[in-house]
Formats: C-alpha cells, sequence, structure tokens
C-alpha cells in the first residue's frame, strides 16, 4: 500500500450505490463520489435513515456497494476476496461503534490485544506492553483486567477507541461513537478521536447524529436519502 | 495461548452448564460404547477360544472333496459312457503312518490319528446316539485339551485300565445316568458291539461334544469298525490357531484327502459373529450419533448467543475461516473431553460389569466375559471426536457467514 504522504486519496468513492434487494428494493447510499485523505477529521451527518451509517460501512469495507468502486488508496475494492477484505480491516482500519462491543468474558487487556493477535505481528510480551500503554494513555491503567462489564459506560467506549488503534491503523472508522453516552462521556471520546488527528496523525471519519460536535471537526459531509447533499471539502474548494 | 483456541476455550468455560451436559452426552456415549463392545468381543473371543481349545485345528477325514475320475473317464475321454458304478473304495487313510510322517516334516503343530466311529450307546434302558472316537492317549496330549477337560482326577491312560474302556462326556452321563466303573453297552451300524467299561468323564464346555462325543483307544475303535489298521481321521494342532484355512489348504493339496479347518467348519458361527458386529457397531455409532445432537445443539446456542461477538470479530478483520475454526475447536474441546471422560466411565462399567455374577448354563465362569482393548478406546474416542467435529462444523460455518452489518446494524 502507497503511505500516507502520496498524493493518492486515503479513501475514494465513484459513483458508489448500495441498494438493498427485496420485492421494493431499498436505496440506502446513492451515487456517492467523493474522497477522504490523510489527517482528516470527518464527520458525516444526516437525518435517522438517510444512510450515514451505510456509508461508513462501505468505506470500511464491512459492505459492498452494488454499484460504483470504493478505493482504498487507489486501490479497487471490489475485486478483492473476502479474506484480502478482512486483512485490510485488521491492519489498516479501526472500528469504534454506537455500542462498545466489547467481549464480555475476556479483559480489557485482553480485548485490546485481540486484534493484535489475529494480525500476529508483535510478540506477547510487545502486544501486551502496546496493550497497557494504549489504556493507559486513556485513563485506563488501573482497569486492565477488569471485564467490560465492570466499567462504565465512558470507560468501555475508550477501551473500544484503544482496540481501534490497536494495530495503529491510520484510519478509525466512528460510527456515532458518542451516541449512548451521556455528555461528560461524549465530550472525553470526542476528545480522544479529535487528539487522534491532532496529535498522532491519524484520520477519523465518524458518523454522528449530533450536530454541535459534527462542527467542531474539520470536514462536514451531510446526506439525504443516500446522496450527498453538501461537503465542507468542496465548499472550501470553490 | 492461540486466538482461535483461546477465544473457543473463553466460550465454553463460560458456559459451564451447558458445556458439562454436553461432555456427559458425549461421554456416556463413549463410556456405555467402550462397555458394549468390551462385552461383545469379550463373549466373542471366549466363545472362540473355548471352541479352538475344544476342537482340532484342522481334521483330515479320509472323504474327497471331489469324487475321483472313473478310469474309463480317464481313457476314453471323447466317449460318453452310461450307468458305470462309482469304484468301491475301502474306507480308512492310506499309509496313516507314512503320511503323518510326511506331514510332520513341515507341519507347525502336532499331528494324531484317530478313527471316528457314529455309533449308538445304550445304557439303562436308553439309546443315545454318539461319536466314538478312538485315540492314541500319548498323541491326543499334544492336539487337544481333552486332557484338561478330564474331570474327577481322570487321565488319558485311564483308557489302558481296562479291556474296552471309555470316557464319555459330562452331558452324555447326565443323560444315561452312567458313572465311574459303570459297563455301557457300544453298538455301530455295521452290527459291531462291545461292551465299554465307564473310566472318566470330560467336560469341554461345548454341549454338542459333552452330550454326543465318548473316547476309547484307536483299536477299541477299530473294533468297532470292523476293520483292523483303520485311521479314517487325522486331527491337527497348530501353534497359530489363525493360520489353520492355509494349512488345511495345503494338506489337501499334498494328500487329496478333504482336510478341513476349524475356521470351515464353523463358517456359519464366524458370520454370525460379523453380522453381530455390525449389529454392534451400527448401536455404538447410533449411541455416538444422539450423543453428537448436544455437541450440536451447545454449539448452536453458543453461535445464536455469540452473533454479536462474531460480528464484530469480523468487522475487526478476523477472517472467515478463523471465525469458523474458533466453533469447530469448541466442539473439539467437548468431544475431547467428553471423549476422557467417556474413557474412564467405560472402563468403570466395564469393571462393574465384570464384578457381576452371572448364573448361566452357557457360561463356564460366574462372570461376563469381557475384553479389555485399547482398540475400543481408539475407536470410540475417533468416533466421538468427528461426530463432534461434524455437529459443530454446520452451526460454525453459518455463523462465519454471519455478515456484520446485518448484526451491528441490528444492535444498534
Amino acid at each position: 500500500m502507497t503511505g500516507p504522504d502520496s498524493e493518492v486519496a486515503l479513501i475514494e468513492a465513484r459513483n458508489v450505490s448500495r441498494i438493498l434487494p427485496g420485492i421494493v428494493p431499498t436505496t440506502l447510499v446513492h451515487d456517492v463520489s467523493l474522497t477522504i485523505r490523510d489527517n482528516e477529521f470527518v464527520a458525516i451527518t444526516g437525518a435517522s435513515g438517510s444512510g450515514k451509517s451505510s456509508l461508513l460501512y462501505l468505506f470500511g469495507l464491512l459492505d459492498l456497494p452494488t454499484a460504483g468502486e470504493v478505493l482504498i488508496r487507489g486501490r479497487a475494492t471490489s475485486r478483492m476476496t473476502e479474506a484480502e477484505r478482512a486483512h485490510l480491516r485488521l491492519s489498516e482500519f479501526g472500528f469504534v461503534f454506537q455500542f462498545h462491543f466489547l467481549l464480555p468474558e475476556f479483559t480489557i487487556l485482553e480485548n485490546v490485544t485481540l486484534p493484535m493477535r489475529a494480525l500476529g505481528a508483535l510478540s506477547d510480551t510487545g502486544m501486551k506492553r502496546r496493550g497497557r500503554d494504549l489504556l493507559e494513555s486513556f485513563g485506563l491503567a488501573e482497569h486492565l483486567h477488569k471485564r467490560p462489564d465492570q466499567l462504565s459506560g465512558g470507560q468501555r467506549q475508550r477501551v473500544a477507541v484503544a482496540r481501534a488503534l490497536a494495530n495503529e491503523p491510520p484510519v478509525v472508522f466512528a460510527d456515532e461513537p458518542t451516541g449512548s453516552l451521556d455528555s461528560k462521556a461524549s465530550e472525553q471520546v470526542f476528545l480522544v478521536l479529535q487528539d487522534l488527528v491532532a496529535k498522532h496523525g491519524k484520520t477519523v471519519v465518524a458518523v454522528t447524529h449530533d450536530l454541535s460536535l459534527a462542527a467542531r471537526m474539520q470536514r462536514r459531509i451531510e446526506l439525504l436519502d443516500g446522496a450527498v447533499i453538501s461537503d465542507t471539502a468542496a465548499v472550501e474548494r470553490v | 495461548m492461540n486466538l482461535t483456541l483461546d477465544i473457543a476455550w473463553t466460550h465454553v468455560r463460560a458456559r459451564v452448564r451447558q458445556t458439562g451436559f454436553a461432555v456427559a452426552g458425549v461421554a456416556t456415549g463413549v463410556g456405555f460404547s467402550i462397555m458394549m463392545a468390551s462385552l461383545m468381543q469379550g463373549s466373542q473371543d471366549d466363545f472362540t477360544t473355548r471352541l479352538v481349545n475344544t476342537i482340532a485345528h484342522i481334521t483330515i477325514s479320509d472323504e474327497r472333496r471331489a469324487p475321483p475320475p472313473q478310469p474309463a473317464e480317464t481313457f476314453y475321454q471323447s466317449a460318453e459312457i452310461h450307468g458305470l458304478t462309482p469304484e468301491a473304495r475301502r474306507p480308512g487313510i492310506k499309509n496313516p503312518l507314512a503320511t503323518m510322517a510326511a506331514l510332520e516334516a513341515w507341519l507347525p503343530g502336532a499331528i494324531g490319528p484317530s478313527v471316528r466311529v457314529p455309533s449308538i450307546v445304550r445304557y439303562a434302558n436308553q439309546d443315545v446316539a454318539v461319536t466314538v472316537v478312538g485315540i492314541d492317549p500319548r498323541r491326543e496330549e499334544t492336539i487337544s485339551d481333552l486332557p484338561q477337560q478330564l474331570r474327577g482326577g481322570a487321565t488319558l491312560t485311564d483308557l489302558f485300565r481296562a479291556t474296552n474302556a471309555i470316557l464319555i462326556g459330562d452331558g452324555l452321563k447326565a443323560k444315561i445316568g452312567a458313572r465311574i466303573g459303570s459297563n455301557i453297552t457300544v453298538q455301530t451300524s455295521e452290527g459291531a458291539r462291545i461292551s465299554a467299561q465307564v473310566v472318566g468323564f470330560f467336560h469341554s464346555g461345548v454341549r454338542s461334544i459333552d452330550e454326543r462325543t465318548a473316547y476309547v483307544l484307536i483299536k477299541t475303535g477299530q473294533i468297532l469298525s470292523k476293520q483292523t489298521g483303520l485311521i479314517n481321521e487325522m486331527r491337527l494342532r497348530l501353534r497359530d490357531p489363525m493360520v489353520a484355512r492355509e494349512v488345511a489348504a495345503r494338506i489337501e493339496r499334498d494328500t487329496s484327502y478333504k482336510s478341513i479347518s476349524w475356521q470351515e467348519s464353523n463358517e456359519d458361527l464366524l458370520n454370525t459373529f460379523l453380522i453381530r458386529n455390525i449389529i454392534m457397531y451400527t448401536v455404538v455409532g447410533a449411541i455416538l450419533l444422539v450423543a453428537s445432537f448436544g455437541t450440536y445443539n451447545i454449539i448452536s446456542t453458543i453461535t445464536h448467543e455469540k452473533a454479536r461477538d462474531i460480528a464484530i470479530m469480523k468487522s475487526l478483520g478476523l477472517s472467515e475461516a478463523t471465525v469458523r475454526g474458533i466453533f469447530v475447536v469448541e466442539a473439539l474441546i467437548i468431544g475431547a473431553a467428553g471423549g476422557l471422560l467417556g474413557f474412564v466411565l467405560g472402563y468403570l462399567l466395564c469393571i462393574a460389569l465384570g464384578s457381576i455374577e452371572v448364573k448361566s448354563p452357557f457360561l463356564d465362569s460366574n462372570h461376563l466375559p469381557l475384553a479389555y482393548s485399547w482398540l475400543h478406546y481408539f475407536l470410540a474416542g475417533i468416533v466421538a471426536l468427528g461426530s463432534s467435529v461434524a455437529a459443530g462444523y454446520a452451526p460454525a460455518r453459518k455463523a462465519a457467514g454471519v455478515h456484520p452489518v446485518d448484526i451491528i446494524r441490528g444492535a444498534t
């Protein structure tokens, strides 16, 4: 894969559509074309059912478009095998969802090291050290060996962010990451995501219905009925 | 620990009760399979051993498989001949001593001559059809277990004690009510009739032999058959009874006399064992199949409960093969744990079964015959593991095929 300094866009959507088959087909995403570059902090906003999460899943290769193409660093993903897409998700992407989705039987350290173990790039000691460092950086040093149900909602979501960063991916996808949190916890998680972009050079693409949070992000893409109706990056370019 | 194994072990460990039931199901299946196989094999071995020890491994008789060609057929091959009467042959094996010497040169065992005479034993107004076998007591020791089967301190040399001494089976003894010293009448269809003195009883464990066989000296047998010097049967005991079929075939080729191995004379019985084994393995397979339903159930439940975890693991980038592997390994853990527990259960069941006292007219021993073989454990273990993996594979495959977006959308 080409390095982050390359001119090639990190993610590019070319006329991407996603239609759910059925007696009456449902259009989730309609003819979206846009690019996301390195070190951007992007908010995808829109009303409920506007296709925000669907577009995020297409970018994150969790779903496949029914038309168009998603390119990652210029590489078309439609012809990749499921195993190749899985490997890309493991090594290049981090995911944070509205619910933490931590594995309940494992400690938070084990949850964070899970993607590292799946990738197998580090030794056991290296994985544990990195997991510990990550959790410490999110203020969870004293909870390493607790299980998810022993933590608060905000703490669990921070563990989920730490897990998303386990393999040092260049891009983190967040689907309503503050949706299930109170305002204080929401602010904490938002600041964590903001730091990822500002201090660690990551790209964060976050779906949110919270317009005040979206307003604090670099770029806002607004969807209506699956189509992009505004993109602040395009406005700036104009 | 390997990631797949770690997740699988954690899932299984987190459901102690459900997993326990699945493991118990497999263990019960394995345990009872081992016990059943042990009992079936044990009874079969016991019977075969008794049979092999009781009868001759190979019996050479003075008969031929096919009648010899007529001299007229040999000389006038193109002519069609009607109304020929088969050449009358003198019964008995020709040159028995020379034949025995020739066979002893290569035989992997011992050989003994005998005279077999179908007779009727008459005593206390009872007539019983028996086979009287004339034997050489010195050679008999090397070709049969008769000396060990004698009861009440009798020995084969007792046959020399009286003029017409006879050893009868305890079944025949019970039937006619004879005792040691009783004089019984033995009569043949040829009209020979002697008065024989009972000098001992034997018990072979095979009812047909114990009720219908009697032993006398060869010369007494020859008197009964009214043929001096007659030897109409040779009996062989091999060092390895299992090669009897091949040795019998060679003897028949060399001597042209009908030579029957113990396997051939008990073909029907051995076929019955085959059918019995097929039935046994079918029942054992069915038991383990039923046990595997428990494994299927637990793996299905876990995959159903863990749908969200599966979705998140797949979204994190774990491949379908890894996710599938997790649940197959879970099934393997259940199968392996059930198998090991089943080995212990099977062994204990065998010990318990072996300790039960059984009084049966078909058994000499008071305990059930059981065979302890690693093969029973190995087969039950392999089938348990295989059926567990097969039972776990379907739900594992289904779980691996989960589309993460469907689950994540449902959860949010």
